[in-house]
């Protein structure tokens, strides 16, 4: 009756988990066979860590519907707690990072509550000015958070007495299952009650409310659930680059973080890697442009928003959506 | 010394407003909250700079040129990013993140072009200091505030008394009825683009030279903060963003004095978050019912 | 048997006021289980405004609504659903972004219960009533005609295919009663008349109906009895064909013409 599509072999479970097995084998061996320089394990690690940061953003801002560009500060909220929480307990990093996690899960409830009814531009300035009031703190607070100089020598994460570097690839290798991780979270949250209310959210709040979902509570959980997210990611960088002051997460990261979003795609999880992959990776392939790095975030922003504002992988997809096992669709 | 704080803190409270008034117009016309606002206002800064400090020309010249090279360009920008989009029909927050994109190609572009560090800015109307019962004067502060008010004035002329103010309020009503009764609503778009990006220009000559330092960055946090008094005074609504305006000026000396000059830019932040969390629409907005 | 205990929702002396508007002004009416009752009136008469009112949009300045024999004032709009109570809206609003089966999963939100542990890790609790429930969304959709359209967007679907999707949506939250809000504005006559035998069928299923129109001629047919608003005001209130020669509501319709179509629902 049905022609197969060859294309359609692909889709069948078993062939999609070999190739994924495959592609992790791949991704785990390279930095070791030789080829990849420090150099590009660094950037590949970057690139996992803004995969994570987009996607923490993307759960809010694609998902949602409330666009941030303070997300930075719950990075900073996120990294802080980690560095300062080994500069005075000098617990391993694990403790210390899911801290970071849990105090920037509070903190974002702290601007979630008071803001959630607010909408659109309102919403987005108040996270700016989240942004710059935990810069500040971090700057004013001297005596706990080091001021302007900020937490120095950072200590290395460290799994079954082995330190991790960039050297042995460990940084990497942690980014990926972190990564690898959090994707699984987001994509699990997207695909159930919960994500449905996130985008009803999203699409019509009101239509959302008469239709039983507490909308002012899911903004909360969505605003708590990304910026854990984004706390853990500003736990993981601190540690890797072994430095943390008031501007290591400013205003820059957030509209790098933002970029990536609206670039990949609104509502799009593939799309997180991908915009992370060519925001990331551009000014090290474009050396001659990366003076220039800012202001083509600038003009991706303008030329997303004028031509394809869901993004390259965002809007509507021709796939069909993913049910349970089971379910019986009568053939559609 | 309080009558001191309050008196400085008035003289930058008074070019907030000027900032905050640029918001205002903008927003009242086309709902839009202008991000690349403060942007714009380091740009005319930097425009009078090239044209008295480079140029050699003097104060007069470079207001004039910096008002009409910074509303030009606002207007251009206006013209290139945001008009495709309302002909579109786009969501309002894409309109937001174009002019968020425009802040950052502005800034980072005065960066490449000027160099990211603080350049010197000659002070203006330097007259000399005087002795008002007590409180210190600045011939500068006196120039800022002459200025500052005549603008206000002008600005308030322009929208209330002429045409094409008229057709501004007439936009900001009802755009469609507007345009239904032959106003041309892109010109008008285009002309209240070209008021914000002048007394944005104004207020970044008259701040360079009260503090003698021209930045590329100094938008970023100026804008910030005229935003806040925008919309502490209810945003969209002119002599709300002028009380605003000065109410953030007098709490940011106010705090630099009393808890440290550390806090001195958060006073404005922690202002805009409390408005929007107990009065969104500011203290002379009004509050809208959703449409069901 | 007596009216009162077979009433699914009684209505009295319902009153909104914005500033001086007396929006609504001391409605009452009720309607019984299985019945198909209109709330008809010219633009502006307040008829959008009393379902907000019953949905929990709006608090009534003055006046009761009795749900189930329930009073439920001060009651939020999800706890209004939750009673079983649930609506459509005069513009289609369905998440425009969301497929269809979501759209529809969406409205089995308050009674879909797992909590964040089952879905992270999937457990069996998740599992089972995830399963569940797409199923049931897909024989609602199945039930309405529209299960070719599961995996779509419903932007896509033709006019009279997403009002169907909504009141899939209304359906699906558990609800006895379903509010309509004008389901025939913007359909030509024949999808119209389609949809009102559709609406027919959805009684005879067991499903309680209100719905406004604001086209007399339409509910004619369908309703058992008809609630005629004007200005905020009922106006009169009986059997379709004690309506139809009512000179208060002949008036009210041609007066109207003379009228503005002014909003009052929306001031």
């Amino acid at each position: 009756m049905k022609i197969q599509n060859p294309l359609n072999l692909l889709n069948t479970k078993p062939k999609k988990v070999t190739a994924l097995v495959i592609a992790v084998a791949l991704l785990l061996i390279l930095p070791k066979t030789g080829l990849l320089s420090p150099y590009l394990v660094r950037i590949l690690t970057m690139i996992s860590l803004y995969s994570m940061l987009a996607l923490s953003l993307n759960l809010l801002t694609g998902f949602t519907g409330l666009v941030s560009i303070g997300h930075a500060g719950f990075c900073a909220v996120g990294g802080y707690t980690s560095a300062l929480m080994w500069q005075y307990t000098g617990l391993p990093w694990v403790v210390t990072a899911i801290a970071g996690m849990i105090v920037a899960g509070i903190v974002g409830l702290m601007l979630g509550a008071p803001t959630s009814r607010l909408s659109g531009s309102y919403l987005t300035i108040a996270t700016l000015g989240f942004g710059e009031i935990v810069k500040m703190i971090a700057l004013n607070w001297q005596s706990f958070t080091g001021g302007p100089l900020g937490v120095n020598h950072i200590e290395r994460p460290v799994f079954f007495g082995i330190t991790l570097t960039t050297f042995n690839s460990g940084f990497f290798y942690l980014s990926v299952v972190l990564t690898a991780l959090v994707t699984l979270v987001v994509y699990r949250i997207v695909h159930s009650k919960m994500g449905r209310a996130f985008m009803s959210i999203r699409d019509d709040s009101l239509a959302a409310t008469l239709m039983g979902v507490d909308v002012t509570a899911y903004k909360l959980k969505s605003f708590i659930i990304s910026a854990a997210i984004a706390g853990l990611g500003g736990a993981f960088y601190v540690h890797f680059v072994r430095f943390l002051d008031p501007n290591t997460f400013n205003f820059d990261i957030s509209i790098i973080i933002i970029s990536i979003v609206i670039l990949g795609g609104t509502g799009s999880i593939p799309g997180s890697f991908l915009g992370a992959v060519l925001l990331i990776s551009f000014p090290e392939i474009l050396r001659f442009a990366s003076e220039y790095r800012f202001i083509i975030y600038g003009l991706i922003l303008v030329l997303m928003m004028r031509f394809k504002p869901e993004g390259i992988l965002g809007g509507h997809s021709n796939r069909k959506l993913r049910l349970m096992k089971g379910v019986d669709t009568y053939g559609y | 010394m309080i009558l001191q704080q309050i008196f400085d803190g008035l003289t930058l409270g008074i070019v907030y407003a000027l900032i905050a008034v640029g918001y205002s117009l903008v927003f009242g016309v086309l709902r839009l909250v202008n991000f690349a606002h403060g942007a714009t206002y380091a740009f005319g800064a930097h425009i009078a700079m090239v044209v008295i400090v480079s140029a050699n020309f003097g104060l007069f010249w470079g207001f004039i040129a910096s008002v009409i090279v910074t509303g030009l360009m606002t207007m251009l920008m206006d013209r290139i990013a945001l008009r495709p989009l309302r002909i579109k029909k786009s969501k309002g927050i894409s309109a937001l993140i174009t002019t968020i994109g425009c802040s950052y190609i502005i800034q980072n572009t005065l960066m490449i072009v000027f160099g990211s560090r603080s350049k010197w800015f000659p002070k203006i109307f330097d007259y000399g200091n005087f002795n008002v019962g007590g409180i210190l004067v600045k011939s500068t502060q006196v120039g800022i505030i002459a200025v500052s008010v005549a603008l206000l004035l002008a600005l308030t002329y322009v929208v209330h008394k002429t045409k094409i103010g008229l057709a501004m309020r007439a936009v900001q009503q009802n755009s469609k009825a507007a345009s239904l009764m032959g106003i041309d609503v892109n010109k008008v778009v285009s002309f209240t683009f070209f008021l914000g990006g002048a007394s944005a220009a104004v207020a970044g000559t008259l701040i360079s030279g009260y503090y003698q330092i021209v930045n590329p960055q100094m938008g970023f946090v100026a804008g910030l903060k005229a935003f806040s008094a925008a919309v502490l005074g209810g945003i969209g609504i002119l002599h709300g963003a002028v009380f605003g305006g000065l109410v953030v000026g007098l709490a940011e000396s106010l705090a630099a004095y009393y808890i440290g000059g550390g806090y001195r830019d958060a006073v404005a932040f922690i202002i805009l978050i409390a408005v929007l969390i107990f009065r969104p629409n500011g203290l002379f907005g009004k509050k809208v019912i959703e449409k069901v | 048997m007596d009216t009162k205990t077979q009433a699914i929702l009684d209505v009295k002396n319902l009153s909104i006021h914005f500033g001086g508007l007396k929006a609504v002004d001391d409605v009452s009416f009720h309607v019984n289980r299985g019945e198909i009752i209109s709330i008809i009136g010219p633009n502006g008469a307040g008829k959008t405004t009393v379902f907000n009112m019953l949905t929990g949009v709006y608090k009534p300045t003055f006046g009761q609504i009795f749900f189930n024999g329930e009073e439920i004032h001060g009651l939020t709009p999800q706890q209004i659903v939750k009673a079983g109570m649930a609506r459509t809206f005069q513009n289609i609003r369905l998440f425009g972004d969301m497929r269809v089966i979501q759209n529809v999963l969406l409205g089995m939100h308050t009674n879909t219960h797992y909590n964040f542990i089952d879905l992270i890790f999937r457990t069996k609790k998740f599992r089972t009533i995830e399963k569940e429930k797409q199923q049931k969304a897909v024989d609602i959709l199945k039930f309405l005609g529209l299960e070719r359209y599961v995996h779509d967007y419903p932007t896509n679907l033709p006019y009279g295919d997403q009002r169907k999707v909504e009141i899939a949506r209304a359906i699906a939250t558990n609800a006895k009663l379903i509010l309509l809000d004008e389901p025939a504005a913007g359909m030509n006559p024949e999808e119209s008349e389609e949809l009102l035998a559709f609406i027919r069928s959805l009684a005879s299923q067991g499903f309680t109906i209100l719905l406004i129109e604001h086209d007399m001629n339409l509910v004619m047919n369908i309703s058992d009895r008809i609630y005629v608003i004007d200005h905020g005001r009922k106006i009169a209130e009986g059997l379709p064909q004690e309506i139809a020669t009512n000179k208060d509501v002949i008036v009210a319709y041609l007066g109207e013409e003379e009228m503005d179509e002014e909003e009052v629902e929306n001031a």
